[in-house]
């Protein structure tokens, strides 16, 4: 018995992990392949029907379909973008040893672990036109009122600022951790060089950060474009679709009308976007050697 | 230390904490207006000085049974964090040590789905045994996600991990599980720490599984929360205080394991 454990160790310990990441995902990916062939709806009652590709035309002449998508890219690039600059602003400034930084630190995680239900629910009321806080920074400010989540124009930007107070911390760490395990002789050279704050950080730290901020990017680009937690619980989607992403279209697909053929298309659609983009970033990750 | 000097540390103080203050801002919010009254709450200009009131936790707790939703989640992220583990540990051990690399991707590919992907299927299925609404269905679900966070953190562990020290143990006379065991996992304590919290974390805020699976036995707080505004009457109040008790244990959780959770959350994004 120990002999076999012995001989066999390396396929017998990762042996359970497979066999319920298989049992969990991949049957279920295929299953949801299955699925998407079908005009499967809770609604209408009797068994599915195999209808081919009828699903996948459907998906693609549904304007809801491309809204989606598009939304997924805005909210993505537009709170990824914002909190990538201030993210490495913030490492920047607080790259230097300080009294208290193990306590600027933690303060900064908080924002990451507070459960992003209750942080939704938060921003949903300081959101409110007539009695929220952000239109009374806005008034403090002299600046007009918004509507924010109740106006399709201003919807995603008002969802990209949760995201963006939430993760932008994130980059920040990340950086910082960058930072600190770059070499020191280049700096030292340019010092010596005279070059001046900026040049440095511009010819010297920047590019030799850059596949750190890579890798920083496409972790949080990856979990931007998944949201689904702060999206559900401030709009749902809405107004009207005004910020229905990829996620929040299939879970209404799936579970607003149980159109399990149709929703199971759309989430064929999300995959081999999301698998496709990991294939690119295992690419890039060979490509620039990191 | 000159006057320029001091003066130039007082700005970048000044500038740092300008930064940080954002951050915790909402935080703060959300744990005063739990003290609130609704009137207080939806005073504006808002009200900063008020007497503070436990009205809203013990609606929470008494009217709503909230102490059952924190069992709950409770429940279930330590037992999903468990169970990860030890079906993660060695499967991260083996991964490192072998250099399997194929198998490591595979795991990791659940990391990289979108959860929802994975929604209709385990509905359909767990709705066909009979398990919806049920621990163990919730558990494995939530697996889902600590799970390949446990083998992501543990391979990159195990890699940078002397492996000399099982071989003088095998040399010994221990067999190569027996060294796992009694020699590799106690050194692995920091390791296993990081990752532990941070699969805590992850099922702790979980909302998107237990929004399909769970219903009234299993129902955890975020869901609980969730299902809270939608009752018009209950008020702002109510609903701040219901995020102070979920918040509060991930902040304690956080700020307890600082460290770790930091590890936890940059693993793998910077090399060397």
């Amino acid at each position: 018995m120990n002999e076999f454990i012995e001989r066999n160790l390396r396929w017998l310990f990762p042996l359970p992990a497979v066999i319920f990441i298989v049992a969990m995902m991949a049957f279920p990916v295929i299953f949801t392949i299955g699925v998407s062939l079908t005009d499967w709806a809770m609604t209408t009652g009797g068994e599915p029907q195999f209808i081919g590709l009828k699903n996948y035309q459907d998906l693609l002449s549904d304007s809801r379909f491309y809204n989606a998508v598009w939304l997924t890219v805005y909210f993505t690039v537009l709170a990824v973008g914002v909190e990538t600059v201030l993210g490495v602003g913030m490492a920047l400034i607080l790259n230097r040893e300080f009294a208290g930084k193990d306590l600027a630190k933690g303060l900064l995680l908080l924002p990451m672990v507070a459960t992003p239900v209750a942080i939704g629910l938060a921003w949903t009321l300081f959101y409110e036109p007539s009695i929220g806080l952000a239109n009374y920074a806005l008034q403090m400010l002299g600046l007009p009122a918004s509507k924010w989540l109740a106006s399709p124009n201003s919807v995603i930007p008002a969802l990209a600022i949760v995201d963006i107070w939430q993760w932008t911390p994130m980059i920040a760490l990340i950086v910082m951790a960058g930072l600190a395990s770059l070499p020191q002789d280049p700096f030292e050279a340019a010092m010596v060089d005279g070059a001046t704050p900026f040049q440095v950080f511009r010819f010297v730290t920047l590019p030799l950060l850059m596949p750190t901020i890579l890798v920083a990017v496409i972790l949080r680009g990856i979990d931007a474009f998944k949201t689904f937690d702060i999206i559900l619980t401030m709009t749902a989607g809405g107004p009207g679709f005004a910020s229905e992403t990829l996620n929040i279209y299939a879970y209404n697909l799936g579970f607003g009308y149980f159109r399990f053929g149709m929703a199971s298309t759309a989430l064929v659609a999300l995959l081999a976007v999301v698998l496709g983009g990991s294939l690119i970033v295992l690419w890039m990750r060979k490509r620039f050697d990191y | 230390m000159n006057n320029n000097k001091i003066l130039h540390k007082a700005l970048w103080y000044a500038l740092v904490i300008a930064m940080i203050i954002p951050f915790i801002f909402p935080l703060v919010w959300i744990v005063s207006s739990s003290f609130k009254t609704q009137a207080q709450i939806v005073a504006s200009p808002p009200i900063w000085l008020f007497v503070p009131t436990l009205d809203n936790y013990k609606n929470v707790f008494i009217d709503q049974e909230f102490g059952r939703f924190l069992w709950n989640s409770a429940v279930i992220a330590v037992g999903s964090t468990v169970l990860s583990l030890i079906i993660g540990l060695p499967a991260a051990y083996s991964i490192s040590r072998y250099k399997q690399r194929m198998i490591g991707v595979f795991i990791l590919l659940a990391r990289v789905m979108p959860g929802i992907s994975f929604l209709i299927p385990w509905f359909i299925l767990f709705s066909k045994l009979g398990m919806i609404d049920t621990f163990t269905s919730l558990i494995a679900s939530h697996m889902m996600v600590g799970l390949p966070l446990i083998v992501w953190i543990m391979i990159n562990y195990f890699d940078n991990f002397p492996h000399e020290l099982e071989e003088a143990a095998q040399v010994d006379g221990c067999t190569l599980h027996g060294a796992f065991f009694r020699i590799v996992l106690p050194l692995a304590g920091p390791g296993i720490l990081t990752a532990s919290t941070l699969s805590f974390l992850f099922s702790w805020n979980n909302f998107m599984f237990s929004l399909v699976l769970s219903a009234q036995n299993t129902k955890t707080l975020p869901i609980a929360i969730f299902n809270f505004v939608s009752y018009a009457e209950v008020g702002w109040g109510n609903v701040m205080a219901a995020a102070v008790v979920i918040i509060a244990p991930a902040i304690i959780l956080t700020m307890l394991f600082q460290r770790y959770v930091i590890k936890g959350l940059t693993a793998g994004a910077v090399k060397g």
